[in-house]
């Protein structure tokens, strides 16, 4: 077992899927059954194939696992892989969010059904190599290509304003991108490497610290995002078909943050202290004037796109207090808000799927129709709002204790943003389930099918299970968070032992 | 009476394609259009067994005709890609001539000499033959610009081509006067010494002329103008050619007149390319975006990549050499599968050239639209595909040099290219089917599966092309 490359055979094993749907032949009708149920059961093989890499997982290593190391592009840039506590999460993540996404999607798209399905099996190979990749150029490879299938996905399946929002969402982010790329090749002539786990350990010089932490912010503020630059995601997420919605809000924003993880924090720590206190005020801002904004939103995917930077908020709020508590929170957060931001999207497409149309106004009383939905909903409404018991909570709990020890002004205001995060999701909950059903279009409302009910089930499960046992998360990246916290804060001590000493004499 | 006769053997693969050529020529005027078909044929295997030839000559350096011709790991990198590109214009020719009525056997002729004249640029070492090469590809491309000679389009691009050319060609043989005038030499390793010696004002002039002329042939600001109206005017498969090749044999005799003979002012002649580069980017992202026409708009995405593939020559590091060749190759690639993609665009009423006309080409030919779609995103650089790594390797060497700012432009300048890369691509996928095209010719569905599967399954085994490129860059050193 040992000598299989587990970690190539998940990330192309849905590339292999994806060329195996285009070579399918025949009549419509076929072809469209045969490419869903191919995608299906390529990317639940993935999952089952992804879980042997949690069973073999040493979680009492800090270190990378599974490492796989080649020859890539002749000269020091290399095929290479692994994952450690901070990335295993992730990968998990993809691997479990795909097959729902693509169940999601069997009804819903009755339109160039091989294409979407291709588009989708890539996309997935490109996100886990993103996670996996333990070399900057291999990252950068996976991080970017990502963008193409997400741009048809948007561009082809989505809503009206769909060419609008696939541009923004394309242009915003390569722009973003190609800054970070300057500054990997910057850091591979200064240090001679690409690879990230030597590069873990290099200490830059302090006068590149800043410049090379403010490219990667470019990429990954737009990614991830951030307060100002979140502009594209809710264009993108309200024009996306449901699926896409998902992927995006669960995986393709957890890329930013697994990006400050795995580059800012640890490899420019000096700037990572410097830029901190900026970067809690953005945190701050988002989480406030985000969940602000999200209060007035009339459309549901709207909403919750907004909801999802706030969300982010606290997860960067978490990552720059650098301590254990907020990077495990942080990780916590995004894994979190992975299931419960997914579920949210397929709640909006359940219905949108049977009324097409996500006005909020438009719905009202479905309680009285759809008893299972009303219930489903209810949790993840929950979820997002933090409540205890759910998964939402000890991300937000733990991110928040952090930002207090660093500044307690800072956790303060970000506080603000769980009440506020209340106000928005339980209004929209009232809205849209609760009161009379007087609606003439909401009386023939089905409630959920058995298909949907299987694509609830696993998120349910999670959601309640990690909020009443966050053990397995937080144990996973326990010591991997722990390396990165330890060396952000010897680097930082270090340098003030010196000014300390210039100082005295 | 000692007469020294000069090694003939690094030749053979130029003596290999002028016969050809004239050969070819004999029998073409004997049995007239008739034999048009055997020529092609003919002409690609000569141009194939000429690409055989200069593999398997030796990597190290072997210099004849007293030193005025080499061949090196560069000289045979460049030259198979010309030579590539040169079969590849002629299997695109085949169906789009035969549609009009205009086959002419002379055009797979004029194409080997003026390939056998961008070989002998590639290695030429000094000035004259220099010239040499430069003229027999310039007066070969000028027929070929004007081979649809009843079309006026065609011949106006062909006229035009032709005096602009006549001027850089002029500016070209001042510069190399003033070149020989200042150091009394025209070999390069003589100009190199004196260069050395002392940098005087009239080489520099010299120099600046010399750059001139060859960059009007590579296509870069400020000498780029006739590009658009060429590249329109002409024949698709002729602007093909154009696109690729004479642009790669140009940009050698840059390399090599650059590191050649003037590699003790490299300060001097790098603020020039950088200016070229940083122009060239510019335009070429910003005047594509308003283009209709798609052959138009492969001018100006033509210029702008011209300006990345400069980053690595401004760069002026052997590193930056291998940038520059490595973008060349995928260059070509990616400019050769494009272009059989825009022959494609054909209805009953003949081809179109609209941007537009391209509307739901997903859904009438989705394999066509599906290589066409990996070409366009690999033309703006989008990772994993083949363009990635082009910019990769040119802003690396860039940044190693410590030109930021030149690099920022570039990136930034990437991303607004994008954007018309990514109209056609939302054309296709995202708009309403016009009239379907014509099924697409065998020969052009060749062409678009090798460089399309070349450009899309690059990243899969990279290092052959990025090794050669090493080697090609090293010999230069």
């Amino acid at each position: 077992m040992n000598n299989l490359p587990l970690l190539s055979l998940t990330i192309f094993l849905p590339l292999a899927g994806a060329l195996f749907i285009l070579l399918l032949r025949g009549d419509d009708e076929a072809v469209r059954k045969n490419a869903r149920w191919a995608a299906l059961w390529t990317t639940l093989i993935t999952l089952f194939v992804s879980i042997f890499l949690v069973t073999g997982f040493d979680r009492t290593q800090a270190g990378f696992q599974f490492v796989e190391d080649h020859p890539w592009l002749g000269g020091v840039i290399r095929y290479h892989l692994g994952v450690d506590g901070i990335s295993l999460p992730f990968v998990i993540l993809t691997t479990f969010v795909m097959p729902i996404a693509i169940l999601a999607s069997f009804r819903a798209i009755e339109m160039r059904v091989k294409e979407y399905m291709i588009a989708f099996l890539v996309l997935e190979t490109l996100m886990i190599g993103t996670f996996a990749a333990l070399d900057m150029v291999l990252f950068y490879v996976f991080f970017e290509g990502g963008l193409i299938p997400m741009f048809l996905i948007i561009g082809i399946w989505g809503g009206k304003r769909r060419v609008y929002a696939s541009f923004k969402f394309f242009l915003y982010t390569l722009l973003g991108s190609v800054l970070m790329l300057l500054a990997i090749m910057a850091m591979y002539m200064e240090s001679g490497t690409t690879d990230i786990a030597k590069l873990l350990t290099h200490d830059f010089p302090h006068a590149w610290q800043p410049w090379l932490f403010l490219a990667f912010l470019a990429s990954f503020a737009v990614k991830l995002p951030m307060w100002p630059v979140h502009t594209w995601l809710p264009d993108a997420h309200v024009e996306a078909p449901t699926a896409g919605s998902v992927i995006l809000a669960a995986i393709l924003l957890k890329m930013g943050g697994y990006g400050f993880l795995r580059f800012s924090l640890p490899m420019f720590p000096l700037a990572s202290e410097l830029f901190a206190p900026m970067m809690f005020t953005l945190s701050v801002v988002a989480i406030v004037y985000t969940s602000l904004v999200a209060m007035m939103q009339e459309d549901m995917k709207k909403l919750i796109a907004y909801s999802s930077v706030a969300h982010m908020g606290f997860v960067t709020l978490g990552m720059f207090s650098l301590t254990k508590e907020g990077l495990q929170g942080a990780v916590f957060q995004m894994v979190s808000h992975g299931f419960v931001s997914g579920a949210l999207f397929l709640c909006v497409g359940v219905v949108y799927d049977r009324l097409h149309t996500r006005d909020i106004d438009a719905y009202g009383g479905l309680v009285n129709r759809m008893p299972a939905y009303a219930v489903v909903f209810m949790v993840f409404t929950m979820a997002n709002v933090g409540l205890p018991g759910t998964s939402g909570f000890v991300g937000e709990f733990l991110t928040l204790l952090a930002a207090f020890k660093a500044n307690p002004n800072v956790a303060f205001f970000a506080t603000l943003g769980v009440i506020l995060s209340a106000c928005y999701a339980l209004w929209l909950y009232r809205r849209v389930v609760f009161g009379a059903l007087t609606k003439p279009s909401l009386q023939g409302m089905r409630d959920l099918t058995p298909r949907e009910i299987v694509l609830f089930v696993p998120l349910l499960i999670l959601t309640v299970l990690f909020g009443v046992w966050p053990g397995p998360i937080l144990d996973t990246s326990a010591n991997s968070v722990a390396f990165v916290a330890e060396r952000a804060q010897t680097a930082i001590q270090a340098v003030h032992k010196t000014a300390m000493l210039m100082g005295a004499q | 009476m000692h007469i020294d006769i000069p090694m003939f053997g690094p030749i053979l693969p130029e003596l290999l394609v002028l016969v050809g050529a004239l050969v070819l020529l004999m029998w073409g005027a004997i049995r007239g259009d008739k034999s048009v078909d055997v020529i092609d044929y003919a002409a690609i295997a000569v141009l194939l067994a000429a690409t055989a030839i200069v593999v398997l000559e030796p990597g190290t350096p072997v210099e004849t005709f007293n030193g005025s011709f080499v061949i090196d790991n560069f000289s045979r990198f460049m030259k198979v890609l010309v030579l590539l590109a040169a079969a590849a214009a002629i299997v695109l020719a085949f169906e789009y001539f035969k549609q009009r009525n205009i086959r002419r056997f002379e055009f797979s002729i004029l194409l080997l000499t003026a390939t056998a004249g961008m070989m002998i640029m590639i290695s030429a070492r000094d000035l004259i033959t220099l010239y040499l090469g430069f003229e027999l590809m310039s007066l070969s491309l000028y027929v070929i610009a004007a081979i649809d000679r009843d079309n006026l389009r065609s011949t106006e691009a062909g006229l035009k081509y032709f005096v602009l050319s006549a001027l850089a060609s002029g500016m070209l043989l001042y510069g190399s006067s003033l070149i020989y005038g200042f150091t009394g030499t025209v070999s390069f390793v003589g100009i190199a010494a004196a260069a050395k010696a002392s940098a005087s004002t009239g080489l520099i002039f010299g120099l600046v002329f010399l750059f001139a002329g060859i960059v009007f042939k590579i296509s870069a600001v400020p000498f780029h103008m006739w590009t658009p109206d060429v590249y329109e005017g002409a024949p698709t498969p002729v602007t093909a050619y154009f696109a690729a090749a004479p642009k790669v044999a140009a940009m050698a005799l840059l390399i090599r007149v650059a590191f050649d003979a003037f590699p003790t002012i490299v300060p001097q002649w790098k603020q020039i390319i950088i200016f070229i580069s940083i122009a060239s980017m510019i335009l070429g992202s910003f005047a594509a975006i308003g283009q209709r026409n798609i052959k138009r708009m492969m001018a100006y995405s033509s210029i702008g990549h011209i300006g990345f593939a400069l980053v690595g020559l401004a760069a002026g590091t052997a590193q930056g050499v291998q940038g520059v060749l490595i973008y060349m190759a995928i260059y070509v690639a990616m400019t050769l599968g494009t272009f059989a993609c825009i022959l494609a665009m054909r209805r009953k009423s003949g081809n179109v050239e609209e941007i537009d006309q391209l509307a739901g080409l997903a859904r009438t030919q989705p394999l066509v639209a599906m290589f066409f779609g990996a070409l366009l995103f690999s033309l703006a650089g989008i990772p994993p595909l083949a363009g990635f790594f082009a910019k990769f390797y040119v802003f690396l060497a860039a940044i190693d040099a410590g030109l930021y700012t030149l690099a920022v432009i570039g990136v930034v300048t990437s991303v607004i290219g994008a954007y018309y890369y990514l109209r056609i691509v939302k054309i296709m996928y995202m708009d309403e089917p016009a009239e379907p095209f014509l099924p697409m010719p065998n020969g052009l569905r060749v062409i678009l599966g090798v460089f399309g599967l070349f450009v899309i399954f690059f990243f899969a085994y990279p290092s052959p092309l990025v090794v050669a490129a090493e080697a090609a860059a090293k010999s230069l050193f």
